[in-house]
Protein backbone atom coordinates (compact mmCIF):
# COMPACT_ATOMS: atom_id res chain seq x y z
CA UNK A 1 0.00 0.00 0.00
CA UNK A 2 2.42 2.34 1.17
CA UNK A 3 4.78 1.75 -2.15
CA UNK A 4 1.45 2.17 -4.34
CA UNK A 5 0.49 5.41 -2.81
CA UNK A 6 4.17 6.60 -3.17
CA UNK A 7 4.48 5.95 -7.06
CA UNK A 8 0.96 7.53 -7.18
CA UNK A 9 2.82 10.76 -5.25
CA UNK A 10 5.93 10.54 -7.87
CA UNK A 11 3.09 10.68 -10.19
CA UNK A 12 1.47 13.77 -9.44
CA UNK A 13 4.89 15.25 -8.56
CA UNK A 14 6.17 14.63 -12.39
CA UNK A 15 2.98 15.36 -14.05
CA UNK A 16 2.90 18.74 -11.73
CA UNK A 17 6.56 19.67 -12.76
CA UNK A 18 5.95 19.23 -16.12
CA UNK A 19 5.85 22.44 -18.03
CA UNK A 20 2.54 24.16 -18.79
CA UNK A 21 2.74 23.82 -22.56
CA UNK A 22 3.96 21.36 -24.26
CA UNK A 23 4.27 21.04 -28.32
CA UNK A 24 4.07 18.32 -31.39
CA UNK A 25 5.82 18.97 -34.79
CA UNK A 26 3.57 18.08 -38.08
CA UNK A 27 5.92 17.82 -40.53
CA UNK A 28 5.39 17.05 -44.66
CA UNK A 29 7.49 17.54 -47.21
CA UNK A 30 6.48 18.13 -50.51
CA UNK A 31 8.67 15.14 -52.93
CA UNK A 32 9.76 12.08 -50.59
CA UNK A 33 11.76 10.78 -53.72
CA UNK A 34 14.24 12.80 -56.27
CA UNK A 35 15.38 11.67 -59.40
CA UNK A 36 19.01 12.72 -60.70
CA UNK A 37 19.31 12.89 -64.14
CA UNK A 38 21.95 13.64 -66.03
CA UNK A 39 19.80 17.18 -66.81
CA UNK A 40 19.52 17.38 -63.20
CA UNK A 41 21.02 20.33 -61.88
CA UNK A 42 19.81 20.46 -58.26
CA UNK A 43 16.69 20.61 -56.72
CA UNK A 44 15.30 21.95 -53.61
CA UNK A 45 12.33 20.08 -51.73
CA UNK A 46 9.72 22.26 -49.35
CA UNK A 47 9.56 20.68 -46.12
CA UNK A 48 6.30 22.20 -43.98
CA UNK A 49 4.98 21.83 -40.56
CA UNK A 50 3.45 23.20 -37.99
CA UNK A 51 3.64 23.63 -33.88
CA UNK A 52 0.62 21.58 -32.41
CA UNK A 53 0.04 21.80 -28.42
CA UNK A 54 0.44 18.44 -27.44
CA UNK A 55 -2.88 18.34 -25.37
CA UNK A 56 -6.18 20.78 -26.35
CA UNK A 57 -5.85 23.16 -23.99
CA UNK A 58 -2.13 23.50 -23.57
CA UNK A 59 -0.83 26.77 -24.69
CA UNK A 60 1.91 27.82 -27.27
CA UNK A 61 4.05 29.94 -26.60
CA UNK A 62 5.29 33.17 -28.58
CA UNK A 63 8.17 32.66 -30.36
CA UNK A 64 9.98 29.11 -31.98
CA UNK A 65 13.21 28.61 -33.39
CA UNK A 66 13.73 25.55 -35.25
CA UNK A 67 16.75 23.45 -36.75
CA UNK A 68 16.79 21.03 -39.24
CA UNK A 69 19.60 18.37 -39.64
CA UNK A 70 19.71 16.93 -42.92
CA UNK A 71 22.37 13.98 -43.10
CA UNK A 72 23.00 11.48 -46.94
CA UNK A 73 23.84 8.07 -46.91
CA UNK A 74 27.45 7.70 -44.36
CA UNK A 75 30.74 7.06 -46.76
CA UNK A 76 33.85 6.86 -45.63
CA UNK A 77 36.33 9.50 -46.88
CA UNK A 78 40.07 10.30 -47.02
CA UNK A 79 41.50 13.91 -47.02
CA UNK A 80 44.96 14.46 -48.11
CA UNK A 81 47.21 17.23 -47.19
CA UNK A 82 50.17 18.41 -49.69
CA UNK A 83 53.69 19.59 -48.70
CA UNK A 84 56.78 20.58 -50.38
CA UNK A 85 59.25 18.12 -50.61
CA UNK A 86 62.53 18.06 -52.28
CA UNK A 87 61.06 20.88 -54.49
CA UNK A 88 57.93 18.93 -55.33
CA UNK A 89 54.06 19.05 -53.96
CA UNK A 90 53.64 15.74 -52.51
CA UNK A 91 50.65 13.83 -50.25
CA UNK A 92 52.63 14.22 -47.12
CA UNK A 93 49.57 13.21 -44.73
CA UNK A 94 45.99 11.88 -44.68
CA UNK A 95 43.28 11.46 -42.45
CA UNK A 96 40.29 8.82 -43.05
CA UNK A 97 36.76 10.42 -41.70
CA UNK A 98 34.53 7.43 -41.28
CA UNK A 99 31.48 6.98 -41.61
CA UNK A 100 30.73 10.97 -42.31
CA UNK A 101 27.36 11.90 -44.09
CA UNK A 102 27.88 12.49 -48.01
CA UNK A 103 25.23 15.03 -47.77
CA UNK A 104 24.76 17.45 -44.41
CA UNK A 105 22.79 20.36 -44.28
CA UNK A 106 22.02 22.50 -41.24
CA UNK A 107 19.14 24.59 -42.02
CA UNK A 108 17.96 26.94 -39.49
CA UNK A 109 15.70 30.38 -38.93
CA UNK A 110 18.87 32.09 -37.61
CA UNK A 111 22.13 31.03 -37.04
CA UNK A 112 22.25 28.24 -34.21
CA UNK A 113 24.48 30.09 -31.57
CA UNK A 114 21.98 32.50 -31.34
CA UNK A 115 19.08 29.85 -31.08
CA UNK A 116 20.84 28.05 -28.28
CA UNK A 117 23.75 28.08 -26.12
CA UNK A 118 27.20 26.73 -27.21
CA UNK A 119 26.67 23.41 -24.64
CA UNK A 120 23.26 22.70 -26.11
CA UNK A 121 24.17 23.04 -29.81
CA UNK A 122 27.42 20.66 -29.00
CA UNK A 123 25.15 17.90 -27.19
CA UNK A 124 22.52 18.17 -30.00
CA UNK A 125 25.22 18.32 -32.35
CA UNK A 126 23.92 21.68 -33.95
CA UNK A 127 25.97 23.24 -36.80
CA UNK A 128 28.77 21.68 -38.91
CA UNK A 129 30.87 23.13 -36.41
CA UNK A 130 29.52 20.54 -34.07
CA UNK A 131 28.01 17.42 -36.30
CA UNK A 132 30.33 14.71 -34.87
CA UNK A 133 32.89 14.17 -37.86
CA UNK A 134 34.86 11.05 -36.50
CA UNK A 135 38.12 10.47 -37.56
CA UNK A 136 40.07 7.25 -37.39
CA UNK A 137 43.59 7.85 -35.15
CA UNK A 138 44.88 5.01 -34.35
CA UNK A 139 42.61 1.61 -34.16
CA UNK A 140 40.39 3.68 -32.92
CA UNK A 141 37.65 6.77 -34.13
CA UNK A 142 37.22 10.36 -32.42
CA UNK A 143 36.66 13.88 -33.64
CA UNK A 144 38.71 16.19 -32.59
CA UNK A 145 39.10 19.75 -32.01
CA UNK A 146 36.75 21.86 -34.16
CA UNK A 147 39.64 23.84 -35.67
CA UNK A 148 41.70 20.93 -36.65
CA UNK A 149 42.93 21.57 -40.04
CA UNK A 150 41.97 18.29 -41.60
CA UNK A 151 38.33 18.76 -40.31
CA UNK A 152 38.40 22.34 -41.42
CA UNK A 153 39.94 21.42 -45.28
CA UNK A 154 37.29 18.29 -44.62
CA UNK A 155 34.20 20.67 -44.35
CA UNK A 156 35.49 23.28 -46.50
CA UNK A 157 36.22 20.76 -49.59
CA UNK A 158 32.49 19.19 -49.12
CA UNK A 159 31.25 22.70 -48.41
CA UNK A 160 32.85 23.75 -52.32
CA UNK A 161 31.27 20.83 -53.90
CA UNK A 162 27.94 21.70 -52.39
CA UNK A 163 27.55 18.90 -49.88
CA UNK A 164 27.81 20.17 -46.88
CA UNK A 165 26.37 23.48 -46.02
CA UNK A 166 24.61 25.35 -43.19
CA UNK A 167 22.15 27.94 -43.87
CA UNK A 168 20.52 30.28 -41.20
CA UNK A 169 18.00 31.56 -43.93
CA UNK A 170 16.51 27.92 -45.25
CA UNK A 171 13.60 27.89 -42.58
CA UNK A 172 10.94 30.45 -43.03
CA UNK A 173 8.18 30.70 -40.29
CA UNK A 174 4.73 31.87 -42.64
CA UNK A 175 2.82 32.30 -39.18
CA UNK A 176 4.76 32.12 -35.57
CA UNK A 177 3.16 28.09 -35.95
CA UNK A 178 3.64 27.60 -39.26
CA UNK A 179 6.90 26.83 -40.61
CA UNK A 180 8.75 25.90 -44.21
CA UNK A 181 12.05 24.50 -45.03
CA UNK A 182 14.11 24.52 -48.51
CA UNK A 183 16.32 21.42 -48.20
CA UNK A 184 19.01 21.77 -51.45
CA UNK A 185 19.94 19.14 -53.35
CA UNK A 186 22.53 20.02 -55.53
CA UNK A 187 23.28 17.39 -58.69
CA UNK A 188 25.88 15.53 -57.58
CA UNK A 189 23.81 14.61 -54.21
CA UNK A 190 25.20 10.99 -53.79
CA UNK A 191 22.16 7.85 -53.99
CA UNK A 192 20.52 6.41 -51.03
CA UNK A 193 18.37 7.30 -48.18
CA UNK A 194 18.43 10.85 -46.36
CA UNK A 195 17.04 11.31 -42.89
CA UNK A 196 15.67 14.59 -41.88
CA UNK A 197 16.07 15.59 -38.34
CA UNK A 198 13.86 18.37 -37.49
CA UNK A 199 13.83 19.93 -33.75
CA UNK A 200 12.17 23.04 -32.15
CA UNK A 201 13.49 25.13 -29.53
CA UNK A 202 11.72 28.14 -27.66
CA UNK A 203 13.72 30.16 -25.38
CA UNK A 204 17.06 28.27 -26.01
CA UNK A 205 15.53 25.34 -24.79
CA UNK A 206 14.37 22.17 -27.18
CA UNK A 207 11.16 21.69 -26.47
CA UNK A 208 10.02 19.09 -29.67
CA UNK A 209 11.60 16.84 -31.82
CA UNK A 210 10.83 14.89 -35.47
CA UNK A 211 12.08 13.41 -38.08
CA UNK A 212 11.49 12.26 -41.98
CA UNK A 213 13.28 10.83 -44.53
CA UNK A 214 13.62 11.72 -48.27
CA UNK A 215 15.66 9.45 -50.94
CA UNK A 216 17.83 10.60 -53.79
CA UNK A 217 17.78 7.99 -56.81
CA UNK A 218 19.62 8.46 -60.29
CA UNK A 219 18.67 7.96 -63.30
CA UNK A 220 19.66 8.04 -66.96
CA UNK A 221 22.28 6.32 -68.86
CA UNK A 222 25.03 7.92 -66.87
CA UNK A 223 24.06 5.90 -63.99
CA UNK A 224 23.15 2.62 -65.47
CA UNK A 225 27.30 3.11 -67.07
CA UNK A 226 28.32 4.22 -62.82
CA UNK A 227 26.16 1.32 -61.87
CA UNK A 228 27.82 -1.39 -64.46
CA UNK A 229 31.18 -0.25 -63.66
CA UNK A 230 30.97 -0.53 -59.87
CA UNK A 231 29.23 -4.09 -59.52
CA UNK A 232 30.34 -5.54 -62.66
CA UNK A 233 33.86 -4.74 -63.21
CA UNK A 234 34.93 -7.47 -65.30
CA UNK A 235 32.09 -7.54 -67.53
CA UNK A 236 32.06 -4.02 -67.96
CA UNK A 237 35.84 -4.17 -68.89
CA UNK A 238 35.40 -6.34 -70.99
CA UNK A 239 32.68 -4.58 -72.88
CA UNK A 240 34.84 -1.33 -73.07
CA UNK A 241 37.52 -3.33 -74.63
CA UNK A 242 35.45 -4.82 -77.38
CA UNK A 243 34.05 -1.79 -77.70
CA UNK A 244 37.54 -0.13 -78.55
CA UNK A 245 38.53 -2.96 -80.64
CA UNK A 246 34.64 -2.87 -82.58
CA UNK A 247 35.43 1.07 -83.21
CA UNK A 248 39.27 0.07 -84.21
CA UNK A 249 37.46 -2.32 -86.49
CA UNK A 250 34.97 -0.35 -88.30
CA UNK A 251 38.22 2.49 -88.25
CA UNK A 252 40.22 0.29 -90.61
CA UNK A 253 37.19 -1.17 -92.56
CA UNK A 254 35.73 2.44 -93.75
CA UNK A 255 39.02 4.35 -94.27
CA UNK A 256 40.32 1.18 -96.21
CA UNK A 257 42.46 2.67 -98.69
CA UNK A 258 43.77 -0.36 -101.03
CA UNK B 1 26.71 20.69 -75.09
CA UNK B 2 27.91 19.23 -72.00
CA UNK B 3 27.71 15.18 -70.96
CA UNK B 4 28.34 13.90 -68.10
CA UNK B 5 31.18 11.57 -67.79
CA UNK B 6 29.58 8.82 -65.16
CA UNK B 7 33.12 7.18 -63.84
CA UNK B 8 35.23 10.57 -64.09
CA UNK B 9 32.15 12.24 -61.94
CA UNK B 10 32.44 15.47 -63.96
CA UNK B 11 30.51 17.41 -66.78
CA UNK B 12 32.54 18.22 -69.44
CA UNK B 13 31.89 19.66 -73.33
CA UNK B 14 31.17 16.61 -75.66
CA UNK B 15 32.86 18.28 -78.97
CA UNK B 16 36.26 19.29 -76.53
CA UNK B 17 36.61 15.89 -75.58
CA UNK B 18 36.06 14.88 -79.37
CA UNK B 19 38.42 17.58 -80.33
CA UNK B 20 40.86 16.36 -78.50
CA UNK B 21 40.21 12.70 -79.93
CA UNK B 22 40.59 14.10 -83.26
CA UNK B 23 43.80 15.92 -82.51
CA UNK B 24 45.35 13.29 -80.88
CA UNK B 25 44.43 10.89 -83.69
CA UNK B 26 45.66 13.00 -86.07
CA UNK B 27 49.54 13.58 -84.66
CA UNK B 28 49.33 9.77 -84.07
CA UNK B 29 48.54 8.89 -87.57
CA UNK B 30 51.16 11.21 -88.51
CA UNK B 31 54.24 9.67 -86.95
CA UNK B 32 52.48 6.24 -86.87
CA UNK B 33 52.24 6.31 -82.68
CA UNK B 34 49.28 5.35 -80.36
CA UNK B 35 49.12 8.50 -79.10
CA UNK B 36 48.44 7.69 -74.87
CA UNK B 37 51.70 9.69 -74.08
CA UNK B 38 49.74 13.10 -75.09
CA UNK B 39 45.87 11.68 -74.72
CA UNK B 40 46.22 10.77 -70.85
CA UNK B 41 48.39 14.66 -70.18
CA UNK B 42 45.83 16.10 -71.91
CA UNK B 43 43.12 14.61 -70.17
CA UNK B 44 45.09 15.33 -66.54
CA UNK B 45 44.44 19.33 -67.53
CA UNK B 46 41.62 19.64 -68.45
CA UNK B 47 40.39 18.38 -64.46
CA UNK B 48 40.26 15.00 -64.85
CA UNK B 49 41.80 12.73 -62.27
CA UNK B 50 45.03 11.06 -63.41
CA UNK B 51 44.01 7.98 -62.42
CA UNK B 52 40.42 8.13 -64.54
CA UNK B 53 42.75 9.43 -67.55
CA UNK B 54 45.51 6.59 -67.40
CA UNK B 55 42.87 3.54 -67.06
CA UNK B 56 40.12 4.94 -69.75
CA UNK B 57 42.84 5.97 -72.26
CA UNK B 58 44.33 2.09 -72.22
CA UNK B 59 41.13 1.30 -74.46
CA UNK B 60 41.46 4.38 -76.74
CA UNK B 61 44.77 2.62 -77.65
CA UNK B 62 43.52 -0.66 -77.88
CA UNK B 63 41.37 1.04 -80.92
CA UNK B 64 43.89 2.52 -81.98
CA UNK B 65 46.50 -0.11 -82.15
CA UNK B 66 43.48 -1.99 -83.20
CA UNK B 67 42.96 -0.46 -86.65
CA UNK B 68 47.05 0.01 -87.25
CA UNK B 69 47.46 -3.57 -86.58
CA UNK B 70 44.89 -4.77 -89.44
CA UNK B 71 46.41 -2.89 -91.92
CA UNK B 72 50.25 -3.66 -90.81
CA UNK B 73 48.36 -7.40 -91.13
CA UNK B 74 47.07 -7.02 -94.88
CA UNK B 75 50.32 -5.74 -95.33
CA UNK B 76 51.86 -8.90 -93.95
CA UNK B 77 54.04 -6.68 -92.01
CA UNK B 78 53.91 -8.37 -88.31
CA UNK B 79 55.99 -10.92 -87.05
CA UNK B 80 53.53 -13.25 -85.21
CA UNK B 81 55.89 -15.50 -83.59
CA UNK B 82 57.66 -12.36 -82.41
CA UNK B 83 54.69 -10.80 -81.15
CA UNK B 84 53.20 -14.01 -79.51
CA UNK B 85 56.56 -14.06 -77.31
CA UNK B 86 56.26 -10.09 -76.81
CA UNK B 87 52.77 -10.38 -75.33
CA UNK B 88 53.27 -13.65 -73.09
CA UNK B 89 55.28 -11.44 -71.01
CA UNK B 90 53.50 -8.23 -71.68
CA UNK B 91 50.05 -9.07 -69.96
CA UNK B 92 51.96 -10.43 -66.56
CA UNK B 93 53.95 -6.88 -66.92
CA UNK B 94 50.41 -5.50 -67.47
CA UNK B 95 48.73 -7.38 -64.46
CA UNK B 96 51.82 -5.58 -62.09
CA UNK B 97 51.31 -2.38 -64.08
CA UNK B 98 47.32 -2.35 -62.57
CA UNK B 99 48.70 -4.19 -59.08
CA UNK B 100 50.83 -1.72 -58.45
CA UNK B 101 48.51 1.54 -59.62
CA UNK B 102 46.10 -0.06 -57.15
CA UNK B 103 48.70 -0.08 -54.61
CA UNK B 104 49.92 3.40 -54.88
CA UNK B 105 46.44 4.68 -55.17
CA UNK B 106 45.96 3.04 -52.24
CA UNK B 107 48.90 4.79 -50.23
CA UNK B 108 47.80 8.07 -51.98
CA UNK B 109 50.97 8.52 -54.47
CA UNK B 110 49.57 7.62 -57.65
CA UNK B 111 49.38 11.22 -58.96
CA UNK B 112 52.39 11.94 -57.87
CA UNK B 113 53.79 9.01 -59.59
CA UNK B 114 52.61 9.46 -62.33
CA UNK B 115 53.36 13.23 -63.16
CA UNK B 116 57.05 12.17 -61.68
CA UNK B 117 56.79 9.46 -64.93
CA UNK B 118 55.50 11.96 -67.21
CA UNK B 119 57.65 13.68 -66.51
CA UNK B 120 61.49 12.03 -66.78
CA UNK B 121 60.13 10.26 -69.65
CA UNK B 122 58.40 12.65 -71.66
CA UNK B 123 61.42 15.08 -71.52
CA UNK B 124 64.21 12.71 -72.22
CA UNK B 125 62.62 10.88 -74.81
CA UNK B 126 61.49 14.59 -76.29
CA UNK B 127 65.07 15.89 -76.04
CA UNK B 128 66.61 12.89 -77.79
CA UNK B 129 64.20 13.58 -80.63
CA UNK B 130 65.07 17.01 -80.69
CA UNK B 131 68.62 16.17 -81.07
CA UNK B 132 68.51 13.60 -83.13
CA UNK B 133 66.62 15.69 -85.65
CA UNK B 134 68.70 18.72 -85.19
CA UNK B 135 71.74 16.76 -85.63
CA UNK B 136 70.28 15.61 -89.30
CA UNK B 137 69.17 19.02 -90.64
CA UNK B 138 72.91 20.31 -89.68
CA UNK B 139 74.29 17.48 -91.64
CA UNK B 140 71.85 18.06 -94.29
CA UNK B 141 72.44 21.62 -94.40
CA UNK B 142 75.98 20.69 -95.10
CA UNK B 143 75.38 18.49 -97.71
CA UNK B 144 76.63 15.54 -95.97
CA UNK B 145 74.29 12.46 -96.90
CA UNK B 146 71.70 11.43 -93.83
CA UNK B 147 73.02 8.29 -92.81
CA UNK B 148 71.22 6.81 -90.32
CA UNK B 149 73.35 5.64 -87.21
CA UNK B 150 73.91 1.81 -87.82
CA UNK B 151 73.83 0.04 -84.65
CA UNK B 152 77.18 -2.28 -83.89
CA UNK B 153 76.88 -5.57 -85.41
CA UNK B 154 76.86 -7.17 -82.09
CA UNK B 155 76.34 -6.62 -78.61
CA UNK B 156 75.88 -8.38 -75.16
CA UNK B 157 72.11 -8.88 -75.51
CA UNK B 158 73.07 -11.60 -78.78
CA UNK B 159 75.26 -13.51 -76.11
CA UNK B 160 72.40 -14.17 -74.14
CA UNK B 161 71.06 -18.05 -73.57
CA UNK B 162 67.64 -19.37 -74.70
CA UNK B 163 67.83 -18.14 -78.66
CA UNK B 164 65.28 -18.49 -81.03
CA UNK B 165 64.66 -17.68 -84.53
CA UNK B 166 62.11 -15.53 -85.75
CA UNK B 167 61.41 -16.13 -89.84
CA UNK B 168 59.90 -13.12 -90.54
CA UNK B 169 61.24 -10.67 -89.34
CA UNK B 170 64.64 -12.90 -89.93
CA UNK B 171 66.82 -12.46 -86.42
CA UNK B 172 67.58 -15.04 -84.17
CA UNK B 173 67.85 -13.42 -80.81
CA UNK B 174 67.73 -14.65 -77.04
CA UNK B 175 64.39 -14.99 -75.40
CA UNK B 176 65.30 -12.91 -72.25
CA UNK B 177 65.37 -9.24 -73.71
CA UNK B 178 62.08 -10.00 -76.00
CA UNK B 179 60.56 -10.82 -72.54
CA UNK B 180 61.83 -7.86 -70.33
CA UNK B 181 60.86 -5.65 -73.27
CA UNK B 182 57.08 -7.13 -73.24
CA UNK B 183 57.04 -7.24 -69.46
CA UNK B 184 58.65 -3.40 -69.47
CA UNK B 185 55.62 -2.20 -72.02
CA UNK B 186 52.97 -3.80 -70.25
CA UNK B 187 53.96 -2.78 -66.53
CA UNK B 188 55.05 0.95 -67.85
CA UNK B 189 51.56 0.90 -70.19
CA UNK B 190 49.10 0.34 -67.57
CA UNK B 191 50.52 2.66 -64.82
CA UNK B 192 51.03 5.65 -67.14
CA UNK B 193 48.40 5.00 -70.04
CA UNK B 194 50.56 4.85 -73.09
CA UNK B 195 50.46 2.09 -75.65
CA UNK B 196 54.76 3.00 -75.32
CA UNK B 197 55.25 1.89 -78.85
CA UNK B 198 57.37 5.27 -79.20
CA UNK B 199 59.65 3.57 -76.65
CA UNK B 200 58.83 0.23 -77.94
CA UNK B 201 59.68 0.79 -81.62
CA UNK B 202 63.19 1.86 -80.61
CA UNK B 203 63.60 -1.05 -78.47
CA UNK B 204 62.89 -3.51 -81.11
CA UNK B 205 65.25 -1.63 -83.21
CA UNK B 206 68.45 -1.51 -81.03
CA UNK B 207 68.56 -4.60 -79.12
CA UNK B 208 66.85 -7.23 -81.22
CA UNK B 209 67.63 -5.74 -84.72
CA UNK B 210 64.22 -6.29 -85.84
CA UNK B 211 63.84 -4.83 -89.60
CA UNK B 212 61.83 -2.00 -89.87
CA UNK B 213 59.64 -3.79 -92.24
CA UNK B 214 58.10 -5.63 -89.45
CA UNK B 215 59.14 -3.78 -86.36
CA UNK B 216 55.42 -1.15 -86.50
CA UNK B 217 53.71 -3.88 -86.73
CA UNK B 218 54.47 -6.08 -84.65
CA UNK B 219 55.02 -3.77 -82.02
CA UNK B 220 51.28 -2.59 -82.57
CA UNK B 221 50.01 -6.23 -81.63
CA UNK B 222 51.68 -5.95 -78.79
CA UNK B 223 49.92 -2.68 -77.76
CA UNK B 224 46.66 -3.64 -78.57
CA UNK B 225 46.92 -6.65 -76.22
CA UNK B 226 48.42 -5.13 -73.74
CA UNK B 227 45.97 -2.19 -73.59
CA UNK B 228 43.07 -3.93 -73.97
CA UNK B 229 44.01 -6.15 -71.13
CA UNK B 230 45.11 -3.47 -69.12
CA UNK B 231 40.98 -1.78 -69.53
CA UNK B 232 39.63 -5.49 -68.67
CA UNK B 233 42.12 -5.70 -65.45
CA UNK B 234 41.10 -1.76 -64.32
CA UNK B 235 37.97 -2.19 -64.54
CA UNK B 236 38.17 -4.82 -62.67
CA UNK B 237 39.74 -3.92 -59.72
CA UNK B 238 39.68 -0.38 -59.87
CA UNK B 239 36.75 0.32 -61.50
CA UNK B 240 37.94 3.61 -63.27
CA UNK B 241 37.25 2.96 -67.06
CA UNK B 242 34.96 5.59 -67.82
CA UNK B 243 33.47 4.45 -70.88
CA UNK B 244 32.05 7.34 -72.58
CA UNK B 245 34.91 8.84 -71.97
CA UNK B 246 36.53 6.40 -73.89
CA UNK B 247 33.79 6.22 -76.72
CA UNK B 248 33.90 9.89 -77.63
CA UNK B 249 37.90 9.95 -77.80
CA UNK B 250 37.99 6.42 -79.93
CA UNK B 251 35.62 8.07 -82.65
CA UNK B 252 37.70 10.82 -82.46
CA UNK B 253 40.99 9.40 -82.67
CA UNK B 254 40.06 7.15 -84.79
CA UNK B 255 39.26 9.21 -87.31
CA UNK B 256 41.78 12.10 -86.65
CA UNK B 257 43.99 9.15 -87.45
CA UNK B 258 43.19 9.13 -91.09
CA UNK B 259 43.74 12.47 -91.76
CA UNK B 260 47.24 12.28 -89.89
CA UNK B 261 48.25 9.66 -91.77
CA UNK B 262 47.62 11.26 -94.97
CA UNK B 263 49.71 14.42 -93.95
CA UNK B 264 52.43 12.44 -92.45
CA UNK B 265 53.38 11.33 -95.58
CA UNK B 266 53.50 14.51 -97.77
CA UNK B 267 56.24 15.90 -94.53
CA UNK B 268 59.78 14.84 -94.60
CA UNK B 269 60.63 12.95 -91.61
CA UNK B 270 63.75 14.68 -90.10
CA UNK B 271 60.67 17.52 -89.76
CA UNK B 272 58.62 15.27 -88.56
CA UNK B 273 60.61 14.46 -86.08
CA UNK B 274 61.86 17.32 -84.58
CA UNK B 275 57.78 18.54 -83.99
CA UNK B 276 57.15 14.66 -82.22
CA UNK B 277 60.43 15.80 -79.76
CA UNK B 278 59.41 19.61 -79.27
CA UNK B 279 55.68 18.20 -78.77
CA UNK B 280 56.88 15.64 -76.26
CA UNK B 281 59.21 17.67 -74.64
CA UNK B 282 56.63 20.17 -74.01
CA UNK B 283 54.24 17.92 -72.42
CA UNK B 284 57.02 16.61 -69.79
CA UNK B 285 57.57 20.46 -68.89
CA UNK B 286 53.92 21.26 -68.28
CA UNK B 287 54.10 17.97 -65.87
CA UNK B 288 57.30 19.19 -63.92
CA UNK B 289 55.43 22.61 -63.52
CA UNK B 290 52.07 20.75 -62.02
CA UNK B 291 54.51 19.32 -59.67
CA UNK B 292 56.85 22.29 -58.69
CA UNK B 293 54.13 25.17 -58.98
CA UNK B 294 52.30 25.33 -55.00
CA UNK B 295 48.74 24.21 -55.86
CA UNK B 296 45.79 26.27 -54.98
CA UNK B 297 44.24 23.39 -52.63
CA UNK B 298 46.66 21.60 -50.68
CA UNK B 299 44.15 19.28 -49.52
CA UNK B 300 42.22 16.94 -51.45
CA UNK B 301 39.71 13.98 -50.50
CA UNK B 302 39.36 10.29 -51.91
CA UNK B 303 36.52 8.25 -51.87
CA UNK B 304 37.18 5.50 -50.09
CA UNK B 305 34.13 3.33 -49.64
CA UNK B 306 30.28 4.17 -49.27
CA UNK B 307 28.99 2.29 -46.21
Amino acid sequence: MARRALIAAMLLMALGAAPASAERLVVSLSNHRVAVTSSFVGENLVLFGTIEPDRPQAALRSAYDLVVTVTGPRQTLRTRRKDRMLGIWVNVDSREFVRVPSYLGILSNRAVGEITNAETARRLQLGLNNFLLPQRIGPDTADTVRDDPFRVAFVDLQTQDNLYRESPTAVTFLTPTVFRVAIPIPSNAPTGSYSIDVQLFAGGVPVARTNSALEVIKAGFEQFVADAARDHGLLYGLFASLMALAIGWFGSVVFRRD
Amino acid sequence: MQIYLPIADLPVNIFLVLGMGLAVGFISGMFGIGGGFLMTPLLIFIGISPAVAVASVTSHIAASSFTGAITYWRKRAIDVALAMMLLSSGILGTATGVWLFTLLRELDQLDLVIGLSYVTLLTAVGALMINESVQAELRARKGQPATLRRPGSHNWIHGLPFKLRFKRSKIYVSAIPVWAIGFTIGFIGAILGIGGGFLLVPMLIYFLRVPTATVIGTSMVLTLVTMASATVMHAATNHLVDAVLALILIVGGVIGAQFGARTGQKMRGERLRLLLGLLVFAVGLRFAYELVVRPDELFSLRFVRSE
